[in-house]
């Protein structure tokens, strides 16, 4: 089985219109993965999901996520504590 | 092999079945398929309203632990159990309760939530899906 291996380095996220926001600000393991997964799910092909929160682990496991899923992270800015990423299905 | 988790969850205590529905989800959650067999006091969880009746594994104290527990979890904002339910089975997670159990316990379908029920089955069941998973787990 593959080795997951994401680059969760500072990245300045684009000023594109996300097509889905999903706000897990608060929300602890495993709240903002579900949530996410249940808004990709939800997202058409090409879609921007941008995901806010909190969450000190999430900000490393939701990328882990979408690498798992073979999509595109486009971006993760901010702290361990305040954080959003962007993912395009 | 499949990337498939499986999870036997003999257990009915409260934290334990938080475990379970948290590691289902996770899979889920990066693409794995997942299942939870529901056996013995982890069945009992299955009941009509018996989801969050499980006690703590540990320091229960005729309910005072669990309750200080569940103060500690609300602070910390952390999913019910029946939420964890409703995302694993959005999530397409699947869930198998042990008909032999039932017949101990003295249950019937009607007296289980049958809407979270995917399959009733025995050991054959779990063998034929666990030789096929990534990872299985007994809680």
């Amino acid at each position: 089985m593959p080795e997951i291996r994401v680059d969760t380095g500072e990245a300045r996220c684009p000023a594109v219109e996300a097509n889905i926001v999903v706000d897990c600000r608060g929300e602890t393991c495993p709240v903002p993965l579900v949530e996410t997964r249940k808004a990709l799910r939800r997202a058409a092909p090409g879609d921007v999901i941008e995901v806010i929160g909190t969450h000190p682990a999430s900000r490393k496991e939701i990328p882990m996520a979408v690498e798992a899923l073979g999509l595109r992270l486009l971006c993760v800015e901010g702290t361990d504590t305040d954080w959003t990423i962007r993912i395009q299905r | 092999m499949a990337d498939r988790v499986t999870i036997i969850l003999h257990s009915g205590d409260m934290d334990k079945v938080y475990s379970a529905l948290i590691i289902g989800n996770g899979a889920l959650a990066m693409g794995m398929e997942a299942s939870i067999y529901f056996t013995f006091w982890g069945l009992q969880r299955l009941q009509k309203g018996g989801l969050e009746k499980g006690p703590l594994s540990k320091m229960h104290f005729l309910g005072l632990g669990k309750w200080m527990i569940k103060q500690r979890m609300k602070k910390a904002n952390v999913a019910s159990l029946e939420k964890l339910m409703a995302d694993f089975k959005e999530l397409g997670g699947r869930v198998i309760a042990c008909e032999m159990t039932m017949e101990i316990m003295g249950l019937r379908r009607e007296d289980l939530r049958e809407d979270w029920i995917d399959e009733y089955g025995a050991v054959g069941t779990y063998i034929r899906e666990a030789r096929e998973s990534a990872i299985t787990l007994f809680i």
